[in-house]
C-alpha cells in the first residue's frame, strides 16, 4: 500500500529528447490511476521512472512521503506487469511466480502456499508446471499478473498489459484486472493508449500529450469537461465532432447552421474571453433524428439537414455519417489525434460528422435526414491554444 | 489428399539430395579412417574397404611423444584460446547488442577487417616479433594470434545471439527484486548459454584446425600442435611411408572436436527463448 507523488518529474534522454516534462501527479493509497495518451507521449517513460528502471532527470518522486529518486527498483517494493509479459522462458509457471519470493528469501513452504493462492485467484492451478512457451496469450498474461501479486507489493505498475490480447479476451481481462485491483486494494498505475480501457478501469485518468499532462480527473469528468481539444478528441468513441465556427452577436455560425448560444455557454465563453473564430465540438450521442425528438425539446434545440453518407446499424443504435462540404477544423492537436488514429491518411475523413441515433430512426443511406442537436451541449475551443472556452471545472 | 503424393515426392527428392551431400562430405573422412586401419603393405592398394585390418598405426602414434606431446599442446592451447576469446567476445558482444556508444560501428568494422585480413601476410612479422619477445615456440605465442583471429568470429556469433535475448527480462528481474548480479545469473546467463556454447564450439574448431601459425611459430615439441606435428611424421626409417600413421593421427584429432560438439550440443536447445514475450 502506498501513496505515490510525482513532483515536477522530468525525463530527458541522453539524446536530448524530452519524454516527460514537469509531470505532477498525486496518487492516493489504493487508487487505480490510468496514464493514457497516443503512442510516444511518454507513458512508458513515466511508468519506468516510478519503477526505477529509468533515471529521473528532474523533479522528485515520493513513495509514502519518502524521496525515491535514487532507490533501486528492488528497494521500491513495486511490481510491474510488462506489455510483452516478460516471463522467464526457462522457468515453469510455478517458478516464474515464485521468483520474486525466492529473491526475497521467503521460506519454501510459504512460497508454495502463496504461489498456489495466486494461481487459484488467477485460475492457473492446472498450468503451474508448464513452461510459458506452451501457454496461450491470455494464460501468459495471467502468469505475469500472478508474478506481480504473489509478493503483495506496495504498488502495481502495468504497461499496456492487455494490448497483445485479441479484442474479446481483452474485454474479459479488463473486467478481471478491475476486480483483482478492487479485491487487493493495491495502488495501481496503469498505462494504456486505449481510451476505452482508460474510461472503464480507472478511478482517475491522466491524459498525456508529448510528455505534458493535459488533464487529470475521473473518467466522467474528462468526458464532460475536457480541458482542451486534445482531451476532447482523445476521450470518447466515436470521438467528438469538430467543426470550424464563428461567434457573431450571441450566436454561433458553423457548417451545422447558425445557432443561438444558450445562456450557460455564452457566459462561459465570455468569461474565458476567447477569439471570435473558434472550433465547435459536439459528441455523436448529442445528435438525434428530429422525428424522434418531442416537440418541447425540438423548440429549444437546433437542426441541420444533410444527406446520410454511411449508416451503420448496431442494433441498439444507429450511427449516421454526414460529410460536410466546408473545410474540416484545422488544429495541431486535432492533426496529432488524427495521425495517431491513422485517419489522417483516409481521404475526406476530416470533415465527417458522426451522429449516434436511436435505433428507431428511419435514416437511410443516401437519403436526406434532418438531425437535431442541443446547443447547450456544444463545446467551444480556441483554435490556437486548443483551450476549452466552455470549460466549467 | 491431393497434396500427399507431391509431398512424398518432395520428401524423396530432399532425402536423395541430403544423402548426396552427406556422402560427398564423408567420403574423404572415411577414406582417411580406412587408410589408418590398413597394414603397411596394403596402404597403397586403392581399396576403400581394407583387405587386412590392423590397429598397428594407432599403437605406433601413441607409442611416441611425437604425437602425444603435440596432442597435449593442441588441447591446452585451443582450450585456453577459446576460453579467453569467448570471455572477451561476450563483453564486446554485450556492448554491441545492448549499448549505444560512440564508435560502435567502427568496432564492428574493425573486427570484420581482422577477420578478412590474410593471415599469411602476418606470419613473417609475427615470427620476428615473437622471436624478439621470447614468445616464439611457446604456448602464449600461439594463443595470442588465435585469440586475435577468433575474436571477430566470437563477437559476431555472440552479438547475434545476444540481440535475440529479450532484455525486458532483465528489467522484469529487477522489478522482482533481483540485484543486477542476480538478474544476470538467474535470468540472462541461462538464456545466453546456448549462444556462448555455440560460439565456443566454433572458436575451438578454428583454433584446433589451424596449421599456418602452428607450423610457422613453433619449432619444437614445446608448443607444436597436432596439425603441425603431422607434417613432421616419418616412418621408422627415412624410406618408410608414414601414410598409415598420419591417417591414424588425423582420425584421432577429430575425436576431441566430435566430443566437444556432443558435449555442448545438449546445451544448445533451440527455441529456448520462445514464450518469453507475447508469441
Ligand atoms: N531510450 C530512449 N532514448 C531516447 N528517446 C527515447 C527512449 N525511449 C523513449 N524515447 C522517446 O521518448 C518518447 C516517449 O516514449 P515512451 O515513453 O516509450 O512512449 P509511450 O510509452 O507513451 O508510447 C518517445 O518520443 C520516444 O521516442
Ligand atoms: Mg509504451
Amino acid at each position: 500500500m502506498a501513496e505515490i507523488v510525482l513532483d515536477k518529474v522530468t525525463k530527458r534522454y541522453p539524446d536530448g529528447a524530452r519524454a516527460v516534462s514537469e509531470m505532477n501527479i498525486e496518487i492516493a493509497d489504493g487508487e487505480f490511476i490510468i496514464l493514457v495518451g497516443p503512442s510516444g507521449c511518454g507513458k512508458s517513460t513515466a511508468l519506468n521512472m516510478i519503477a526505477g528502471l529509468e533515471d529521473i532527470s528532474g523533479g522528485e518522486l515520493r513513495i509514502d512521503g519518502e524521496r525515491a529518486n535514487e532507490k533501486s527498483p528492488k528497494d521500491r517494493d513495486i511490481a510491474m506487469v510488462f506489455q510483452s509479459y516478460a516471463l522467464y522462458p526457462h522457468m515453469s509457471v510455478r517458478e516464474n511466480m515464485a521468483f520474486p519470493l525466492r529473491l526475497a528469501k521467503v521460506d519454501g513452504a510459504t512460497v508454495d502456499e502463496k504461489v498456489e493462492e495466486a494461481a487459484r485467484i488467477l485460475d492457473l492451478t492446472q498450468h503451474l508446471d508448464r513452461r510459458p512457451a506452451n501457454l496461450s496469450g491470455g494464460q501468459r498474461q495471467r502468469v505475469a499478473m500472478g508474478r506481480a501479486i504473489v509478493r503483495s507489493p506496495k504498488a502495481f505498475l502495468m504497461d499496456e498489459p492487455l494490448s497483445n490480447l485479441d479484442a474479446k479476451l481483452r474485454g474479459q481481462m479488463r473486467t478481471s484486472v478491475s476486480k483483482l485491483q478492487k479485491q487487493l486494494g493495491t495502488t495501481t498505475v496503469y498505462v494504456t493508449h486505449d481510451q476505452t480501457e482508460a474510461m472503464t478501469l480507472g478511478d482517475r485518468v491522466v491524459v498525456l500529450r508529448g510528455g505534458h499532462v493535459q488533464q487529470i480527473g475521473s473518467p466522467q469528468f474528462l468526458y464532460d469537461q475536457p480541458a482542451n481539444l486534445f482531451v476532447a478528441g482523445f476521450i470518447g468513441s466515436p470521438s467528438m465532432n469538430f467543426v470550424p465556427a464563428a461567434l457573431e452577436d450571441g450566436s454561433l455560425k458553423s457548417p451545422l447552421g447558425t445557432v443561438p448560444l444558450t445562456d450557460r455557454v455564452r457566459s462561459l465563453v465570455e468569461a474565458a474571453g476567447g477569439p471570435r473564430e473558434v472550433i465547435a465540438g459536439i459528441r455523436p450521442e448529442h445528435f438525434e433524428d428530429v422525428s424522434l425528438v418531442d416537440d418541447k425539446h425540438r423548440e429549444s434545440g437546433a437542426t441541420f439537414r444533410s444527406t446520410v453518407d454511411v449508416l451503420e446499424s448496431m442494433g441498439a443504435e444507429k450511427y449516421a455519417y454526414f460529410s460536410l462540404e466546408e473545410q474540416a477544423a484545422v488544429n495541431e492537436e486535432l492533426a496529432e489525434l488524427a495521425a495517431d488514429a491513422g485517419s489522417a491518411d483516409v481521404p475526406g475523413s476530416g470533415s465527417t460528422i458522426v451522429t449516434r441515433l436511436d435505433a428507431a430512426s428511419a435514416a437511410a443511406e443516401g437519403g436526406a435526414l434532418e438531425v437535431w442537436f442541443d446547443p447547450d451541449r456544444l463545446q467551444l475551443f480556441d483554435p490556437k491554444s486548443g483551450r476549452n472556452l466552455t470549460f466549467d471545472g | 489428399m491431393a497434396m500427399q503424393p507431391a509431398t512424398a515426392g518432395r520428401k524423396a527428392r530432399w532425402a536423395l539430395l541430403d544423402i548426396v551431400v552427406v556422402v560427398y562430405a564423408l567420403v574423404p573422412v572415411l577414406w582417411i579412417a580406412s587408410l589408418s586401419l590398413k597394414t603397411k603393405d596394403t596402404v597403397a592398394d586403392g581399396n576403400f574397404v581394407p583387405r587386412e585390418w590392423t590397429l598397428q598405426n594407432y599403437r605406433d602414434i601413441f607409442a611416441t611423444t611425437e604425437f602425444i606431446r603435440p596432442l597435449f599442446n593442441s588441447i591446452g592451447i585451443a582450450l585456453i584460446a577459446t576460453f579467453i576469446a569467448v570471455v572477451l567476445g561476450m563483453m564486446a558482444a554485450y556492448a554491441i547488442a545492448r549499448l549505444d556508444f560512440p564508435g560502435k560501428k567502427l568496432l564492428v568494422g574493425v573486427s570484420l577487417l581482422i577477420a578478412m585480413f590474410p593471415q599469411i601476410s602476418l606470419v613473417t612479422p609475427l615470427f620476428n616479433i615473437e622471436r624478439e619477445l621470447g614468445l616464439f615456440d611457446t604456448w602464449p605465442g600461439l594463443i595470442l594470434p588465435y585469440i586475435t583471429f577468433a575474436l571477430p568470429l566470437a563477437i559476431y556469433t555472440l552479438s547475434s545471439f545476444f540481440r535475440e535475448i529479450p532484455w525486458e527480462l532483465e528489467k522484469a528481474a529487477k522489478m522482482d527484486g533481483a540485484t543486477p548480479a542476480q538478474a544476470f545469473r538467474r535470468v540472462i546467463a541461462p538464456l545466453a548459454a546456448p549462444g556462448v556454447f555455440t560460439t565456443a564450439i566454433l572458436v575451438f574448431i578454428l583454433c584446433w584446425n589451424d596449421f599456418l601459425f602452428a607450423i610457422s611459430l613453433t619449432s619444437t615439441e614445446a608448443s607444436r600442435t597436432v596439425p603441425a606435428a603431422l607434417s613432421f611424421f616419418t616412418g621408422t626409417s627415412q624410406f618408410d611411408d608414414p601414410t598409415g600413421t598420419i591417417s591414424a593421427a588425423a582420425v584421432v584429432i577429430t575425436i576431441p572436436i566430435i566430443l566437444f560438439v556432443l558435449f555442448f550440443q545438449r546445451r544448445i536447445v533451440a527455441g529456448l527463448t520462445s514464450g518469453a514475450v507475447k508469441g
